[in-house]
């Protein structure tokens, strides 16, 4: 059953809903923590650590997801004009310069009211070199407390130990104090086991969700649905039982729309016949989220992986939260993330996803401001055509910053890339669509 | 026996500057059978070690303003800085042929994923991301820190064939200390005599360390400031400024000329950092892995690549820097889509301004062709700079 009441255009099911409202009351439990007195932990969504964060009762401020919703609600390009004015760099990440241009504005949540200042800015330094500097942007304007927890990159496509006992030893010795004395709360590591465990039992039914696109026609768009609601319930919500229920309530549904045979939901209702299976590599544009997934939705085209949705956490390939080794766990989930795989291994989960899902093809959707996922993927599209004799196709946009999303440049390509897909179908030979 | 005059020795330093097929590290390679090179991106690594292990470290900063990127354009999209694009062009075209292995330093993550493309491109070169740790204290990040030294070593030893023992390493130590004070020394002359130590030839002569041994790099350094102190070059009326901000894709060697031709003398910079990316020797006794992570870890150079741990502390080494080489203002010269670098500059602008330095910035690319805008923004900051301090 579908909801349409929020807004003519958008359809909605249960679980959408439900989601929409964790996260309002999650932006309610933000705006009010001077109230309340809870403490205000600012945090990245890679490498998040809410478990632990939880153990002190304190709430999170995720600023990627701040300039995420700035973006789908067209605020996001003043925002970085503000900021760039400030003397912000054209050539750096949106998403800090929407963030800083927020605060500049006063820093409004999406429930109208203002998002207060961090009590401590912890820092986890996963996959992407800009977060280091962001948070150093974020000390100097709040001045507040800042603690760093150091991801090690795969650079060997490996995590070895003394990379993990690097990052437990910065748990206990830096980040649990750091947040022990901000919070006023003791540590306790059976708090956490718990959390943990509740956990691993959302992850078991988030990986269900993402693999039932392995199915014929696929129940769920695993790019624009999976950030858009079977992603984000994992960041400032695991480690609840809102969120095991959550994921219970979104597989039920995958489930009856597997039964009944339909494709995914999408902004206007069920897709259509499926007529593309597509693997898409990079970040989505937030600024023309919806004009750029009805590009694929019109043309019957539907995306059965990605890896956008694993920077968050790598679960499809057997990692789960682990109780009995509560901080290696959190180490092991934070040196796992996608972004923080090297690109051999990217490259082989990118074949692997194009082989297991029966994809058509991959697109590449190329981010100006991310150079975490954007450097080399030109290599790793040629790596991978050569390997799965698959078409792809690379596109460029960005992240929140209007200015470099062109609709006629990226709809001519996907229609190239589409045609290319129907040539290799009828036997043709492929040729890649890029810039 | 005459000494070289600093004319010879800079023409011997631009021979090196210029050549992209990299003869000289080529033929110190021929010269004795099983030589190895190891190459290294910025902005800094342990050439100790290398140089322990018998082998040459050879510093790739980019191709340059000399190489036409004709396939590096097709590995990248858009939206990036020039180095690794001409990195790969220098590749591809069998420029790198003879080097045995690649270091890419934690700096960004246009180099960290640069590791993994030449590992899919050139999988029978030692290829290794070096991480470095960005906790400072010695029982976390200095632990691990040692870890990733003694897993570096040995894969250097597995591409030499030999063991690097301690002592070897020690001797290795010495000399870079040597070398370092060398290269502190021509700054050193630079800023207290800016006149008789131009600024691009400074650059040259520092960036001869990239392809040359240590000793004989040290040697041309001496050479070097023998000559600079005893040539006679009248003062002119420039300001002192420091460039901030170049130490990842270098400037074309025209713009620091054009820098000096509008006024400027620079009288310190961040250019090819990893040659002072230490700021005391290393000490020769005692576990010299050990040494190098404590030397890494609590005396080392400030850089965006680093994280600064105290807030307070932020662009306070700048601060200190311009003071000390008594600099009358910055010029933040950065690379285009230096994301280090351009993150930082908010940040050290602000430092600045509280202590009442001037600043401008600018953005360049290693090829950058038209200096004009550079020499007109320079010279005016050169006569804003004049007429404050008349004021």
């Amino acid at each position: 059953m579908t909801d349409t009441t929020s807004a003519e255009e958008t359809v909605k099911e249960p679980s959408m809903i439900t989601q929409k409202h964790m996260i309002a009351a999650n932006y309610d439990r933000l705006t009010s923590a001077p109230e309340s007195g809870t403490k205000v932990v600012s945090t990245y969504v890679p490498g998040n650590l809410n478990e632990l964060i939880m153990c002190f009762d304190m709430v999170s401020n995720l600023p990627e997801i701040n300039a995420i919703n700035n973006a789908m609600r067209k605020k996001s390009g003043g925002y970085i004009t503000e900021a760039e004015k400030q003397g912000h760099s054209e050539d750096v990440c949106t998403y800090v310069k929407a963030d800083i241009g927020l605060m500049s504005k006063g820093a409004i949540a999406p429930n109208g009211k203002p998002i207060p200042p961090p009590d401590l800015l912890l820092l986890s330094y996963t996959g992407c070199f800009t977060f280091m500097k962001w948070f150093e942007l974020l000390r100097d304007e709040f001045g507040c407390e800042t603690v760093m927890l150091h991801i090690p990159y795969e650079g060997d496509g490996i995590v070895t130990e003394h990379m993990r006992d690097y990052v437990v030893k910065q748990l206990k010795d830096e980040v649990i104090p750091a947040l022990e004395r901000v919070s006023g709360v003791k540590f306790d590591i059976d708090r956490l086991r718990e959390y943990l465990r509740k956990s691993a039992a959302a992850e078991d039914d988030l990986v269900w969700v993402l693999q039932s696109a392995k199915n014929k026609p696929s129940p769920i768009d695993a790019f624009f649905g999976g950030v858009f609601y079977i992603g984000p319930a994992f960041t400032a919500f695991r480690g609840t039982d809102e969120a095991i229920e959550y994921y219970v309530q979104l597989r039920a549904e995958v489930e009856d729309r597997l039964a009944r045979g339909a494709g995914p939901i999408t902004p206007e209702g069920e897709m259509g016949p499926e007529k593309y299976r597509l693997v898409v590599e990079g970040t989505p544009n937030w600024t023309s989220f919806r004009e750029f997934w009805k590009m694929f939705y019109d043309e019957g085209a539907v995306v059965v992986a990605s890896t956008y949705t694993k920077v968050g956490g790598m679960y499809d390939f057997g990692f789960r939260h682990d109780p009995d080794r509560p901080l290696e766990s959190l180490a092991d989930y934070c040196l796992g993330c996608y972004t923080n795989r090297n690109l051999v291994q990217r490259v082989e989960i990118l074949e692997n996803y194009l082989e297991e899902y029966e994809a058509d093809g991959l697109l590449i959707n190329s981010i100006k401001s991310c150079n975490s996922f954007s450097a080399g993927q030109l290599l790793m599209m040629r790596e991978v055509e050569t390997r799965t004799g698959k078409p792809a196709a690379f596109i460029e946009t960005d992240l929140v910053d209007p200015r470099y999303f062109s609709a006629s440049n990226v709809r001519n390509r996907m229609e190239s890339y589409f045609q290319m897909i129907e040539q290799k179908r009828r036997g043709g030979g492929s040729a890649t669509v890029a810039a | 026996m005459a000494t070289d005059s600093t004319s010879q020795v800079i023409e011997r330093c631009e021979q090196l500057f210029e050549d992209i097929d990299f003869a000289a590290a080529r033929a110190w390679k021929e010269a004795e059978p099983g030589r190895k090179v190891i190459g290294y991106m910025p902005v800094y690594v342990p050439r100790e070690i290398i140089h322990a292990g018998g082998m040459l470290a050879l510093g790739v900063l980019g191709g340059g303003e000399n190489i036409e990127v004709i396939h590096g354009d097709a590995y990248y999209q858009s939206y990036i800085c020039r180095i690794p694009r001409s990195t790969i062009e220098l590749a591809i075209t069998k420029r790198l042929d003879f080097v045995d292995g690649m270091l890419f330093p934690s700096i960004c993550d246009v180099i960290r994923n640069l590791s993994g493309m030449w590992k899919m491109m050139f999988p029978d070169v030692y290829t290794r991301y070096f991480d470095v740790p960005q906790n400072f204290r010695d029982d976390i990040g200095g632990t691990y820190y040692i870890n990733e030294l003694n897993e570096l070593k040995t894969g250097l030893e597995e591409v030499s064939g030999r063991k690097i023992e301690d002592d070897a390493l020690r001797r290795s130590i010495a000399l870079y200390n040597e070398n370092r004070r060398l290269v502190n020394d021509v700054y050193a002359l630079r800023a207290k005599q800016p006149w008789k130590a131009p600024a691009s030839e400074v650059y040259l002569v520092i960036r001869a360390g990239m392809v040359l041994d240590v000793e004989e790099h040290s040697q041309l350094i001496r050479d070097y400031l023998a000559a600079a102190e005893a040539e006679d070059r009248p003062p002119r009326d420039n300001c002192r400024i420091l460039i901030q901000g170049s130490f990842c894709e270098q400037p074309p060697l025209n713009l620091i000329k054009s820098i000096e031709l509008a006024g400027c003398y620079i009288v310190d910079d961040d250019y090819i950092l990893g040659t002072r990316w230490l700021l005391e020797d290393v000490p020769v006794d005692g576990d010299p892995i050990a040494n190098l992570a404590h030397a890494f870890l609590h005396q080392s150079t400030d850089c965006a690549a680093k994280y600064e741990p105290d807030g307070t502390r932020k662009g306070h080494f700048l601060v200190e820097t311009v003071r000390r080489r008594g600099a009358e203002g910055v010029i933040f010269a950065s690379p285009s889509f230096c994301d280090p670098a351009l993150l930082d500059r908010p940040m050290l602008g602000r430092a600045l301004s509280q202590e009442n330095i001037p600043y401008i910035s600018f953005k360049y690319a290693e090829n950058s062709g038209q200096m004009q805008p550079i020499r007109e923004q320079a010279g005016t900051f050169a006569d804003s700079i004049k007429l404050w301090s008349a004021a």
